[in-house]
């Protein structure tokens, strides 16, 4: 232990532990704006300076470490003065249309100004200019709000291991870029959307699709339905102030219905169908000598990652769509003709955790006789501003149902928001079929957690069956150049693109870097989806009686040919820089 | 591979050989054509002059002369430069066209060349080197072999001591001992903060680690400063030898020299040296029979003022973005690819050696209190001797700009003289007599830095220049820190709206506030130091900026908004010679008439001001 | 994207260059000095070659790139005039002679004339402070420079054809 004084309090803290965490965990606030826990600190923009007695100039509380007897200031006079200066500085060079800001209200460098009381900059001058690039379907970039903190570069670089965006230039001309400043659409960018999460101001948003909705809810002929992925009800109550990790389900359902959608479904019943063909597909490939390890296809940011850098070894992602695309095909194919609507008017709209699901549902591949499977993604922040808009009391909300005919959702299809849900409920599936019974076994603890790659060896039906799960994209990595050096052992992997899985995914609420540092949002989230899991009837897709139902009359069996032509998709090989 | 013995031999052959170099009553019969291949004399055709000695002394077929190209004399500004040895004739200003005069009048006749003989300020003719006053206050340490021996040839090194420091250190002496005779020589960096060399290569020797590194920083960045470049280019194993004792020191066994890749000669030289020295076995394994590895590899930097600063530079060697990194932890501990690694400046290094052979209380005799042996300065500007000096701490400005800088061109004034470059102050005459060392340069508001001397006379703007430096902190910022990124730029916004008479009332207080603050809360050593030229002008020269902002006046008449150049009719001729030097025809004029100046066209360049031979035009 | 047949001959030079290092990511700006030296410019395709080679992003090659002012991303004129810009020779009149240089090529430092003949650049200390001021035409230097000099110098090139 170590020593110090901060602020004229005696802590003891651990060797090692930075003046920000010593001052943090003792109650004492230091203002940052560049850093975020674990991922981004570098000590650049210099808000978090502290004065130490005896040291020349200021230190670097998010770097430097305590030393017994240290003497730390963090609000003297001059710290303050200094931050304010620093304060004054970023803001000369920063957009400041905050009332039209998409993130106005939840933005760290306002909360800053609002804090030190800025009312005029003195240090007007210059401002670096820089086009807008809006030309994905998933991600926009509006470098004018960039401050420079440089935590999306340190996410996309270190946390997933791509580097799409990078620090260019220097001096004052100094931005974040694409190779050339090109649009992220051409790049090695995967629309993962981390970079959103970890960016402290609006510089970086999802392409946003509010418009595009309220339309069709306008429009008369329009039939819409919505669907809503398993980690969006357990994040979209934060947006209205609710504790991290509440299951807001009831209400949302309850807000949909009152935006005006004419069905809301849940994608939880579109996972119990991946699953359906994917533990087929599996079982298949183990029988029949199939490519091997087969690794899931549910998660978009990460098929155009394999796409993009792997393209030879494409053959072993499942053929399987992610259960929206599925589900949107089924509610414009089953659910049409069982209501008889048109499947023309019929709009399928998405509200995912995630912006490359904008992506996916833009893919040439996505349709079924011309048919689009989903015309609209939308995000949980993109919902939460709908329910605002629509003047709705989010919190007050009844709670509602999803409607018929689509069914409950199994337990197993909940799980599919966190990283290893997916295996998990693959294995309960795929056990019973391999067993030709139906197992007690339901939790596979060791797919579980935080924990970036896990690993598992399961008896199945006298056979050892090796599965891994992967969530990060820089864990994919991994697991890919095993393959590619064909020294991977594994029979079945699951891999989602952002680390911890869809409850972490890049339309999820944005939890500034305080809350980051001092709460496991991620485990609050997970938690909250493994106890929908416990409390569902039914934990087993293949159990599901909608599932029974759906093949009886429509798809026949897992894998038949009309379930190819509905459920499964292709690959195809990406240029990683189409510049 | 060479042994001890070999080495020794090789020695004292050589230094037989070379004694009319440094001896000037030698009795050597050979002579000594010294031609000056550092890059100001060769970018003024020197490699043309030795071809065309070798050349004519061929065809002659005369013996005994030898044409030898060695580093920088430091005189400059007579450059291209030829000395004659052992007798020291110095020859100034020649061109390729001057050789076959030189062979046949000074060789072959024994007359020197009059006309080509140097002439000091006073336009007396200089008989032999050292009546030269530019030498005769100097103390050669680090430049010792620069100008004397042939930077390609390692056994003209070897002859005059070169390698002995490394064959003592590695038989002879433990790493604690040779940490502590540096420490004990009192040697401070010589690449700007001062830091003591030997605590430096303590705390790297103290870190356990599989790997350490030793980088020669050689990335010469300040606009104006010569003297790493002149040392590399002069005398290259000097560094490398004592890189291999500071590897010995703190136990690393792979140096990397970080050179500007603008220096191509002095990247030549080293690429020489270091495979010469292989050769010889004076790196690579087991030198000297000892069990001691070192090896040293050139990493060329691109074009970055901030790789200077030594994190920096780390990122740059490691191939990315020369942005520095907080410190702590400081590189003795995490440096090159996170191992312990010591980043000593060339001059630093070139000392080393040095004070081995000679011992810590040599070193420490010369020098000031805290500041010890002597400080190359790359002395440029408005001063007669424009050129590299060596002179011990404490020698005062007023010697080094006078004595042996000749004192001011076109008698104008002496106003100031700026050292440190980006990170330093400008001085002013009342300070002339300060002892320089480091600690009363940054108590007068400015730096030892790495040793560029500037000399401004009185037609220069304090505003112009503080507003030129902070030009080159904002292009040379790397834009990692806020301070720096956006702090300096309006800083530089609101000095140029001075110079373009456009100052607002609280732009001097929101300067100084600016200033003060960036001081403190940049990242790196260039952050923090690039105020220092603003807040040294606003200390010493503070009306010219008041002068500025509320009255649109340039006393110096550097800022062209806020000048105009007139022509006096009570003065003028009517000549015409500002009418014809006018690059862009602003002056109209029949002969023998009042000329003008249309100031619409006017550029203000000031030709006409210097061309005019009746000081009819001023500013 | 450079056109094909230009895309080829780079991929070659490419493989004769990169050959020389080992795929190390510390080697980068090594690699991107010798592309500098060969080209004149670094090629976009050349970045795609060195990325896939050491294995680096090209956003983090084109930040090394844009970071250091040795490396340019387009070609430079015929005729290269650097004006020194470093301190003996800007206390010495070094600006008006970067000043006129701009005004007579009608372009900035970093530009190259329409015609592709002329660039400018400005750097600091090109080493020869006892010619200050100094600027160069490609590798060679003019010293103790004017502005009546500079022009004569564009003036001669610029006749050339």
């Amino acid at each position: 232990m170590v020593n110090l004084v901060i602020d004229g309090k005696e802590i003891s803290v651990k060797e090692g532990t930075t003046i920000l965490q010593a001052a943090l965990q003792n109650g004492i606030d230091i203002p940052t704006l560049c850093f975020l826990k674990e991922i981004n600190e570098v000590g650049d923009c210099r808000m978090c300076i502290v004065e130490v007695e005896g040291r020349k100039g200021f230190a670097t509380s998010c770097i430097q470490k305590v030393e017994e007897g240290m003497v730390v200031k963090t609000h003297s006079h001059a710290v303050v003065e200094a931050r304010k200066i620093i304060l004054d500085l970023i803001l000369s060079n920063h957009h400041r249309d905050c009332l039209t800001c998409s993130r106005n209200g939840n933005c760290e460098l306002q909360e800053l100004a609002a804090k030190f009381n800025v009312q005029v900059v003195e240090f007007e001058g210059e401002r670096t200019k820089h086009k807008v690039d809006d030309k994905s379907p998933s991600i926009v970039r509006d470098f004018n709000k960039c401050i420079l903190c440089r935590r999306c570069v340190a996410t996309c670089k270190y946390v997933q291991k791509i580097g799409a965006i990078d620090c260019i230039n220097r001096g004052f001309d100094s931005c974040i870029s694409t190779t050339y400043d090109h649009s992220l659409n051409d790049v090695d960018c995967t629309f993962c959307g981390q970079c959103i999460e970890s960016c402290p101001t609006g510089a970086l948003k999802e392409k946003e699709n509010i418009q595009d909705v309220w339309k069709k809810l306008r429009d008369e002929d329009a039939f819409v339905v919505v669907q809503t992925a398993p980690a969006v009800r357990v994040a979209l109550g934060e947006e209205f102030g609710m504790p991290i990790g509440t299951n807001v389900a009831g209400k949302m359902i309850t807000a949909l219905k009152s935006i005006g959608f004419d069905r809301v479904f849940d994608t939880n019943t579109g996972a119990d169908l991946t699953i359906m063909e994917e533990a087929n597909e599996f079982i298949e490939r183990i029988q029949n000598d199939g490519v091997l390890p087969m690794i899931t296809s549910c998660s978009p940011g990460w098929v155009r990652f394999a796409e993009k850098n792997f393209p030879e070894n494409l053959d072993h992602l499942s053929s399987c769509k992610s259960p929206h695309q599925m589900f949107g095909a089924i509610i414009k194919s089953y659910f049409a003709d069982k209501y008889n609507i048109d499947r023309e008017k019929i709009c399928v709209v998405s509200v995912m955790p995630c912006i490359a699901k904008k992506y996916e549902c833009s893919r040439d591949e996505m349709e079924v006789d011309g048919v689009r499977d989903v015309d609209y993604v939308i995000t949980t922040r993109e919902l939460a501003r709908m329910i605002k808009q629509a003047n709705i009391d989010f919190c007050e909300l009844e709670d509602g149902k999803f409607d018929e005919p689509m069914g409950e959702a199994s337990g197993a299809g909940a799980i599919f928001g966190t990283t290893g849900g997916v295996m998990e409920a693959a294995i309960r599936t795929a056990v019973d079929t391999l067993e030709g019974k139906s197992m007690d076994k339901l939790e596979y603890t060791q797919v579980r957690g935080e924990k970036g790659i896990k690993e598992a060896t399961l008896k199945i039906a006298g056979k050892d069956i090796k599965v891994a799960v992967a969530s990060g994209l820089a864990n994919a990595r991994k697991i890919m150049e095993q393959i590619k050096d064909g020294k991977c052992d594994y029979h079945f992997v699951e891999i989602m693109a952002c680390p911890g899985g869809c409850i972490m995914g890049g339309g999820q609420p944005i939890k500034s870097s305080k809350i980051r540092s001092t709460v496991d949002v991620a485990k609050l989230r997970r938690d909250a989806l493994y106890s929908i899991d416990e409390k569902s009837v039914v934990r087993k897709s293949h159990e599901n009686p909608f599932m029974i139902k759906l093949y009886k009359e429509f798809l026949e069996k897992p894998g038949s040919h009309k379930a190819h032509k509905y459920l499964h998709t292709t690959y195809t090989k990406k240029e990683k820089y189409d510049i | 591979m060479k042994t001890i013995a070999e080495i020794e031999s090789i020695r004292k052959e050589k230094r037989e050989e070379l004694d009319l170099r440094v001896n000037l009553k030698s009795n050597a019969v050979e002579k000594h054509i010294l031609v000056c291949r550092g890059t100001g004399c060769t970018s003024s055709k020197s490699p043309k002059i030795i071809e065309n000695f070798r050349r004519i002394i061929e065809e002659k077929g005369i013996k005994n002369v030898r044409v030898v190209q060695t580093g920088c004399f430091g005189l400059c500004a007579k450059g291209p430069i030829v000395i004659i040895r052992p007798e020291e004739t110095f020859y100034a200003h020649v061109t390729p066209e001057d050789c076959e005069e030189i062979i046949q009048s000074h060789i072959c006749e024994g007359k020197k060349v009059e006309r080509l003989l140097c002439k000091d300020v006073n336009g007396e003719i200089v008989k032999k080197l050292d009546d030269l006053n530019f030498y005769k206050k100097q103390k050669r340490i680090a430049l010792k072999n620069c100008g004397v021996i042939d930077p390609e040839q390692i056994d003209e090194y070897i002859a005059f001591d070169g390698y002995k420091a490394l064959e003592k250190v590695l038989t002879s002496m433990k790493p604690d001992e040779v940490i502590d005779v540096i420490s004990k020589s009192g040697l401070r960096g010589r690449g700007g903060a001062g830091f003591p060399t030997g605590k430096k290569w303590s705390f790297a020797k103290n870190e356990k680690s599989d790997q350490k590194y030793v980088i020669c920083n050689a990335d010469e960045g300040d606009p104006g400063a010569f003297m790493d470049r002149s040392i590399l280019e002069g005398d290259p194993n000097c560094v490398l030898e004592a890189m291999a004792i500071a590897g010995y020191a703190i136990g690393a066994n792979q140096g990397y020299i970080y050179v500007r890749a603008e220096y191509p000669i002095a990247v030549d030289r080293l690429k020489i040296a270091i495979n010469q020295a292989r050769e010889y076995g004076l790196l690579g394994k087991n030198i000297f029979n000892s069990g001691f590895d070192f090896d040293i590899d050139i990493r060329l930097g691109a074009g970055a003022f901030v790789c200077g600063e030594e994190t920096a530079l780390l990122e740059s060697i490691e191939g990315k973005r020369g942005q520095p990194r907080v410190k702590p932890p400081y590189p003795a501990s995490q440096g090159l690819f996170g191992k312990p690694t010591i980043i000593n400046n060339v001059e630093t290094l070139a000392n080393v050696t040095k004070i081995i052979l000679n011992g810590a209380d040599w070193f420490a005799s010369i020098g000031t209190e805290n500041s010890k042996g002597t400080k190359v300065f790359a002395l440029g500007g408005n001063v007669n001797n424009v050129g590299l000096v060596e002179v011990p701490m404490g020698t005062t400005l007023r010697e080094i700009v006078f004595d042996i800088g000749g004192g001011i061109p076109n008698g104008r004034k002496f106003k100031a003289a700026q050292t440190g470059g980006p990170s330093g102050g400008c001085i002013p005459a009342e300070h002339l007599d300060t002892p320089i060392d480091y600690e009363s340069l940054s108590s007068i508001g400015s730096m030892m830095g790495s040793g560029g001397l500037i000399v401004m006379d009185d037609s220069k703007c304090m505003v112009d220049i503080a507003r030129f430096y902070l030009d080159f902190t904002v292009s040379e910022s790397c834009g990692k820190c806020t301070p720096c990124r956006i702090g300096t730029k309006r800083m530089l916004e609101i000095l140029t709206r001075m110079c373009e008479g456009k100052g607002e009332a609280d732009d001097l207080y929101k300067l100084e506030l600016l200033a003060n603050s960036i001081k403190k809360s940049a990242i790196c050593g260039l952050g923090q130091t690039a105020p220092n030229p603003v807040l040294s002008t606003m200390k010493y020269f503070k009306d010219e900026y008041i002068e500025h902002v509320s009255y649109n006046m340039c006393r110096a008449g550097q800022c062209k908004e806020l000048c105009e150049i007139t022509i006096d009719p009570q003065k003028c001729k009517g000549c015409g010679l500002c009418k014809r030097n006018c690059p862009v025809h602003a002056i109209s004029g029949e002969p023998k008439q009042v000329h003008k100046i249309d100031q619409d066209l006017c550029i203000k360049c000031g030709t006409c001001v210097d061309k005019c031979p009746f000081k009819a035009i001023s500013k | 994207m450079e056109q094909k047949c230009v895309c080829d001959k780079i991929k070659k030079e490419m493989k004769k260059i990169l050959e020389k290092y080992p795929k190390e990511k510390d080697r980068l700006i090594a690699i991107l000095n010798d592309v500098q030296e060969r080209f004149g410019y670094i090629p976009k395709q050349a970045q795609l070659e060195i990325s896939d080679y050491l294995s680096i992003p090209m956003a983090e090659i084109y930040g090394v790139i844009t970071f250091y002012s040795r490396f340019t991303l387009a070609p430079k004129g015929k005729y290269n005039i650097s004006v020194c810009l470093g301190t003996a020779c800007f206390v010495k009149g070094a600006k008006s002679l970067l000043d006129r240089a701009q005004e007579k090529l009608k372009i900035k430092p970093g530009e190259v004339t329409p015609d592709g003949k002329f660039s400018i650049d400005d750097v600091r200390c090109v080493g020869a402070c006892g010619l200050a001021p100094v600027f160069m035409v490609n590798d060679e230097v003019y010293g103790n420079a004017t502005v009546k000099k500079l022009d004569e110098v564009i003036d001669k090139y610029a006749s050339e054809e």
